[in-house]
Formats: C-alpha cells, sequence, structure tokens
C-alpha cells in the first residue's frame, strides 16, 4: 500500500452528484422508566432530535460534539440498529427506517460500522481469519474455498501481515486491532461506512496511521464516510464536510474550510477555541471563549434555542428584546448571511484561528 | 556539544533551590511473566513556582513516575533512586510518615473525578477533612468555611450551597474542581495532576485548565503536569519531559521541545498531530508500530525498532540525554548532532505510509516497513537492521561518519 500521489484522481462530490444517504428529521427518544413495579414512561431522552444530513458519493462527512451530544445515536439510528422513532433515512433513494431484520440484512452488504473500541468490538476467542471472514459466511459471497484468500487480501489492503491471519486480536496492538475491524467493515464491498470514533481509543502516533489509512481506502475504493468524532482537529484532517451538534440538533454545518475559518455559532467558536493547539506562542496568545457551566439534560432541553443557557453570547452580547427571541424561538439551520447554515438567531462569522 | 550529561548532576544552581528533586528513579514490578521495568532511570527537578509538563503514551511510565513521588504504588513495586521534598528523602518513608507530606507538602489531582472522590461523603466533608488532617488547630466551622471559600475559588457557583451535596451531583468538570479544591486546600508546594482533563470534553477541559492554573497562582505551588495532550502541554508548562518506554528520551524548554525537538520520537510525536490550525490538508506522518514491552527489553534504544533513522549501532546500548545547543536541551539519539545540522521536520525522516506490519510483540522488526522507506539494501544482510546509518535529509554524511565512533 502506497501513499495517494498527487496523481491520484481527485475524488468527485458535490455538485451534480445525488447524495447516498439521506436524513429527514431523524429522531431517537429513549423512554425514562419510572420506578415501582409498573414501570410507565415518565419521560423521553431526546438523544437525538430531527438532524438533516447528506452524504455524497466520495466525500467524508465529520459529525462533531461532545459526550452525550447525539452523534453516536445518530449512526446506529442511520444503521437502524437502534430503531429510529421518527424521521427518515434514504439510501440510494430507499427507505431504511421501516426496514426489519431481515430485509435490513441484503443492505447492510452496502452500508457497515466502524466502532470505537478496537478493544470491544472483536471476539476474542476468534481468530482474525473467522473475524473478517464472517460477513463473508453470512452474506455468503466467497465460496469457502476462496474464504482464506479474500481475507487475506483484506488484510493486506488494511496494512496487516495476512501470515497474521491465525492470530487471536490479544495478538494485536490497539492500532492493528481497529485495521481488523476497518477490514471487517469492508469485507463486502460497502458503498458507506459509518466511522465512530474509529480513532479516539489510539494513542496519536498510532492514530496518525489509521487516518491515512482510510484516506487512502476511500480514495481507492470510492467509499463515502460518516465520521462521527469529538475530537475536531481529527475532523478538520479528515473530512470534507462537517456538521456540529448539541443536544441531538445539528447547530451549524459547512464545508470544512469554512467552518474552521468563519464559524457562525457561538457553540462552535467556543469549540474551536477551547481546543489547545501544540504550538506554545500561539497558545498563549490565545484568548478563550470559556463556556459556563454544563450541557443541560437532554429529557428537558431548555426551551427554544437549547445553548442559550451556556451561550456566551446571549449572557454577555444581547438585550433582553435580543434574548426574548432565544428564549421562545427554535432558531432554524438557515444561511444568515455568513455563508454557509447555523442554528443561532444572531449568528455571526468570527475568525479564532 | 556532545559531551554527556551525568544524571546525578543536573546544573548545580537548580538542585539547591529546588523544590522536587527525582533522581535515577527506577520502579520494577514483579508479575507472573518477568519483571516488568516500568520507569527507568528518570531524574528531574522543580523549582518553586515552575510548571513541568511530562508527556507521553500509554504505557510510557509518566503515571507510575507520579505514583513512585507520592508513595502510592503498592508495597510489591520495587523502588529505587531518590526523590526528595526540600532536600528530605522521601523513598523509604513510612506510609504513616508520607501521610503528612501527602497532601501537605505534595498533592494530587488524579485522572478520574468520577473515582477520586468518595460517594458516600459530602464534598464540603472530603474538603474539610483534608484541611484537619493537616491542621488541627482549626475548628470544625473553620474548616466549611475554609471548604466553601475553596469552592469558590475553584468555580463553584453557589459555594455555600452545593457544600453539602454529594459527589454524584456534580458534573465530571464540577468534580474535578471539587478535587483541585482539595489538592490546593493546605497550600502545597507542589501540585502533582495526572491527566487531569482526560476524561473531560474539551469545552469543560478549557475550563478545569484555567481553574488548574488560578490554583497555581493562588498557591505558587511548582506543578507537575502528567498528559498525552500535546496541546495541552503547549499552553500550559514551562519546561517539558518526554517520557518512552520508561524513560526521559527529551528534555527541555516547551519552545525547546515543540519547535526544535532532537529525539526522533518527540519529532514524529509532533508529526504526527492532526492540527486545528491547519489548513491545507498534509498527511500525517505515523510513527510505525507500537512501544516495546517492559519484561525484558533488549539493550539499545528502545525507540530503535520504531525509528526510521535505526541502525546497528543503536542496539549496542541504551542512549544517554545528550546535550543539544546547552545544558538545558537533552536528547536520547546517538544521532543528535546530524539532527540538529540537518534541523529536520516529522515529514523528512518519517514515512506517511499507511500500513502498519511491524508486530508489538514479534522480536523480527518489520523488514517491509523499512524496505518501503528505502534502506532495504542495508536491512537484508542484519536481518532487518541496517548496519550503516540510514541518511538524514540535509546531512553531509561523508563528513559525519567518525562523530559516531567518538560519540561511543
Amino acid at each position: 500500500m502506497t501513499g495517494v500521489t498527487a496523481a491520484a484522481p481527485q475524488r468527485q462530490r458535490g455538485v451534480g452528484t445525488e447524495p447516498v444517504l439521506t436524513v429527514r428529521g431523524l429522531e431517537k427518544h429513549f423512554p425514562i422508566k419510572g420506578g415501582g413495579l409498573i414501570r410507565r414512561t415518565v419521560g423521553q431522552i431526546k438523544a437525538v432530535d430531527g438532524i438533516d444530513l447528506d452524504l455524497y458519493p466520495g466525500e467524508t462527512l465529520g459529525l462533531v460534539g461532545e459526550s452525550g451530544c447525539g452523534k453516536s445515536t445518530t449512526g446506529r439510528a442511520i444503521l437502524n440498529l437502534q430503531p429510529a422513532t421518527a424521521g427518515s433515512v434514504k439510501y440510494n433513494g430507499r427507505e431504511l427506517t421501516d426496514l426489519n431484520r431481515a430485509k435490513m440484512r441484503p443492505l447492510r452488504r452496502e452500508i457497515q460500522i466502524v466502532f470505537q473500541d478496537p478493544y470491544a468490538s472483536l471476539n476474542p476467542r476468534l481468530p482474525v481469519l473467522d473475524i473478517v471472514g464472517e460477513p463473508l459466511i453470512i452474506h455468503k459471497v466467497v465460496p469457502k474455498a476462496q474464504l482464506r484468500e479474500r481475507v487475506n487480501e483484506l488484510l493486506q489492503t488494511v496494512g496487516l501481515n495476512p501470515e497474521h491471519n491465525n492470530r487471536y486480536p490479544h495478538e494485536f496492538s490497539g492500532g492493528q486491532r481497529q485495521r481488523i475491524g476497518i477490514a471487517r467493515a469492508l469485507a463486502l464491498n460497502p458503498k458507506v461506512l459509518i466511522l465512530d470514533e474509529p480513532v479516539s481509543a489510539l494513542d496519536v502516533s498510532i492514530q496518525a496511521g489509521v487516518v491515512n489509512l482510510l484516506e487512502d481506502l476511500r480514495d481507492q475504493l470510492g467509499l463515502s464516510y460518516l465520521f462521527i468524532a469529538h475530537d475536531l482537529s481529527v475532523v478538520r484532517h479528515t473530512s470534507d464536510r462537517v456538521a456540529v451538534m448539541y443536544l441531538g440538533k445539528i447547530v451549524e454545518t459547512a464545508d470544512t474550510e469554512d467552518l474552521f475559518d468563519r464559524p457562525a455559532h457561538p457553540y462552535t467558536q467556543a469549540l474551536l477555541s477551547a481546543i489547545p493547539i501544540p504550538d506554545p506562542q500561539r497558545e498563549r496568545r490565545r484568548k478563550r471563549i470559556l463556556l459556563t457551566g454544563d450541557v443541560p439534560s437532554p429529557a428537558n432541553p431548555p426551551s427554544g434555542c437549547r445553548f442559550r443557557t451556556r451561550c456566551p453570547k446571549f449572557a454577555n452580547e444581547l438585550t433582553d428584546d435580543q434574548r426574548e427571541k432565544c428564549i421562545n424561538e427554535d432558531p432554524p439551520l438557515i444561511d444568515r448571511g455568513n455563508g454557509h447554515p447555523a442554528a443561532c438567531h444572531y449568528a455571526e462569522a468570527l475568525t479564532l484561528l | 556539544m556532545a559531551t554527556l550529561i551525568d544524571s546525578a548532576a543536573e546544573p548545580a544552581s537548580t538542585s539547591t533551590d529546588a523544590v522536587l528533586e527525582i533522581d535515577d528513579l527506577n520502579v520494577r514490578f514483579p508479575t507472573e511473566d518477568g519483571v516488568v521495568h516500568a520507569v527507568r532511570g528518570v531524574s528531574f527537578s522543580l523549582r518553586p513556582g515552575e510548571v513541568l509538563g511530562i508527556v507521553g503514551e500509554s504505557g510510557s511510565g509518566k503515571s507510575v513516575t507520579s505514583m513512585a513521588v507520592m508513595g502510592l504504588l503498592p508495597g510489591s513495586a520495587n523502588i529505587t533512586g531518590s526523590v526528595r521534598f526540600r532536600g528530605r528523602e522521601l523513598l523509604g518513608l513510612k506510609d504513616q510518615q508520607m501521610s503528612s507530606v501527602r497532601g501537605k507538602s505534595v498533592a494530587m489531582v488524579f485522572q478520574d473525578p468520577m473515582t477520586s472522590l468518595d460517594p458516600v461523603y459530602k464534598i464540603g466533608n472530603q474538603i474539610a477533612e483534608t484541611v484537619r488532617q493537616h491542621d488541627k488547630s482549626i475548628s470544625r466551622a473553620g474548616a466549611r468555611a475554609r471548604a466553601i471559600d475553596l469552592l469558590k475559588l475553584v468555580g463553584i457557583p453557589n459555594a455555600a450551597g452545593r457544600i453539602d451535596a454529594y459527589p454524584h451531583e456534580f458534573s465530571g468538570g464540577m468534580r474535578q474542581r471539587v478535587v483541585i479544591a482539595i489538592a490546593i486546600a493546605n497550600q502545597p508546594e507542589v501540585i502533582i495532576a495526572d491527566e487531569p482533563t482526560t476524561a473531560l470534553d474539551v469545552t469543560v477541559q478549557a475550563q478545569v485548565l484555567e481553574v488548574l492554573k488560578t490554583a497555581q497562582d493562588e498557591t505558587g505551588a511548582a506543578t507537575v503536569l502528567i498528559t498525552h495532550d500535546l496541546g495541552v502541554v503547549a499552553g500550559m508548562v514551562d519546561r517539558v519531559l518526554v517520557m518512552y518506554a520508561g524513560r526521559a528520551v527529551e528534555k527541555g524548554t516547551v519552545d525547546d521541545v515543540f519547535y526544535r525537538p532532537k529525539m526522533p520520537y518527540s519529532i514524529g510525536l509532533l508529526g504526527s498531530m492532526p492540527r486545528i490550525d491547519a489548513g491545507d490538508r498534509q498527511r500525517l506522518t505515523p510513527i510505525k508500530g507500537s512501544p516495546p514491552s517492559l519484561i525484558n527489553p533488549p539493550p539499545g534504544c528502545p525507540f530503535g525498532p520504531r525509528c526510521p533513522l535505526h541502525y546497528a549501532k543503536c542496539d549496542e546500548q541504551e542512549p544517554d540525554l545528550y546535550e543539544v545547543e546547552g545544558p538545558r536541551h537533552t536528547a536520547a539519539c546517538i544521532r543528535v548532532n546530524e539532527l540538529v545540522e540537518a534541523d529536520v521536520s516529522a515529514e523528512d525522516i518519517f514515512s506517511d505510509d499507511s500500513s502498519d506490519t511491524t508486530l508489538a510483540a514479534a522480536a523480527a522488526v518489520g523488514e517491509s516497513a523499512l524496505a518501503e522507506q528505502g534502506v532495504g539494501d542495508a536491512a537484508a544482510e542484519t536481518g532487518g537492521v541496517p548496519t550503516e546509518p540510514p541518511p538524514i535529509p540535509g546531512v553531509d554524511h561523508t563528513a559525519r561518519h567518525d562523530q559516531h565512533e567518538e560519540r561511543a
């Protein structure tokens, strides 16, 4: 596997092409059960509360947010691993949310997932050959005689030595285990990969190799990625477009460069300013936008704009009249003259980096 | 320039007024598989008010170092060397004697605020306990008032009302503030913060780092900040110590280590970080393979098997810390002079290839990885390790050769 050179064909995406994956109004609510003998539902955790996404062929869409914002639940609801409460997910025009397990199964060849924790997502009792070969057997895509050959090919694709196909997961390092997880996801030649924090559990020196691998695979195999992460530096590095989530909703979405150069939503701005840069002089000069308080409970989100309870703009800049609007009206995700949509009534692009 | 620094003789000026001095600290854990040598000869000293960052990846020995200083390692651990607080030796003290040091002279902030507070006691009592433990003359009411002050200092809103809350009523960031309040309760002279923000989200991390700075200003304590996040280190510390496989492999001021790293591991670590301020999407430069096992490590440089500049001489002896343009910046690499001359970046020496065929446990160093980097010819003869030093871009190698002889 060599790196992608400048001569490699540019990835095609965007204008004129149809999205492979379209998400509209996706909601996933989890019931809160009361105590007592009859466990009645006493409330709803609105983990995902109405989000729209489009994923175009060959692109990487980054979905970022802090713990509990609903980004992983979004990934799982798209795959129908946790059935959505409402909304629609279309893969190449085909609705996924109303499919049962059996009908979903053939589509699983097309959309695969890579999990966060490479220690928990591989069966410790199976050798690599069986782990990577399992999807091939279940979907009956490769005759038994050629199974070993195909698995070795996959291992080579993800930069592992095929001679190690009879080893068990514990014999591999974290980075290598994540590569096994990627090989398993690639086994059925999917078109779309949902990467749920694929490098969060890895040390930086190892994370870099996996990030490069994912980029190479996307370019060579023409994959589309939904890249779920909390680390904005990784997202800046890997994604073509980024959607920022807060408390179950997307608050800002833009092309990567645009989002990092001109963030318009106060939450995105705070998030960007909070990320430390490994550059001592810049870091000493930087001014941070510090948020107060913690993320409110998704069971009982604030009225109007969900971010207003922690919003520095709401607290310091707005007049009482302007605040009324934040309290009473949920800001739609639209472009307010900043070049990309942001869900803030008073969105205003800033340069932070 | 190539003078070897004796680890026992750090620049003399520091050893006189240092609050904390660590000398040749070694920690060994006996296990069923053999002795794990987790910390191997770490030395550093800390002046009053100074902030030292210790960085390294999982398993590099940074936390074990801090636990050894605090005397918190299990009895089975074999600790040698010296840890001196204001000239007083701490290693070998009885647990009871250590109790008067811990929290009073040297305080600690742990990584996980979910587990470092006792869930069955109110946070006010936990802070007051720390205060009264070291100063029995303070009344209960006085300790409680002090606890409220401390909570205010670390930015807990409505401190007087929250003092009787239990830890589970606080969020992660708030709990970490409480832990910091406990750490500074007795005006310690040294605070050791072991990954204080790793378990927190970035916006909360920013808040807690601010609190840590406030706490440091308030107490004037020297601080050891242990973290794997190079970004956190960049903004917080004066000096940096990079650890790899239980050893300090590079030491220097934060600017030296970040702008002029001279140990290939530090160079690689900085190059492998995706940066939020990097506009163009250049490829990251990963470090191949994974850290070595610390059970019976082979002789030679522990980073050798992952190092693109590795050759036979590297395996003969573990490199000491050599001076890089002055005694304040040191790096553990026998090729440090060449690296100083070439002033290389990570892209120059590390390949950005995305494969990873080197097995952690396997003794054979990934031949394929080396071959891909264009050093295959020499590698073939000696079973993976080139006999001649792989070239560094920007160095005239014909002139350099005698340097190595002299160094050995």
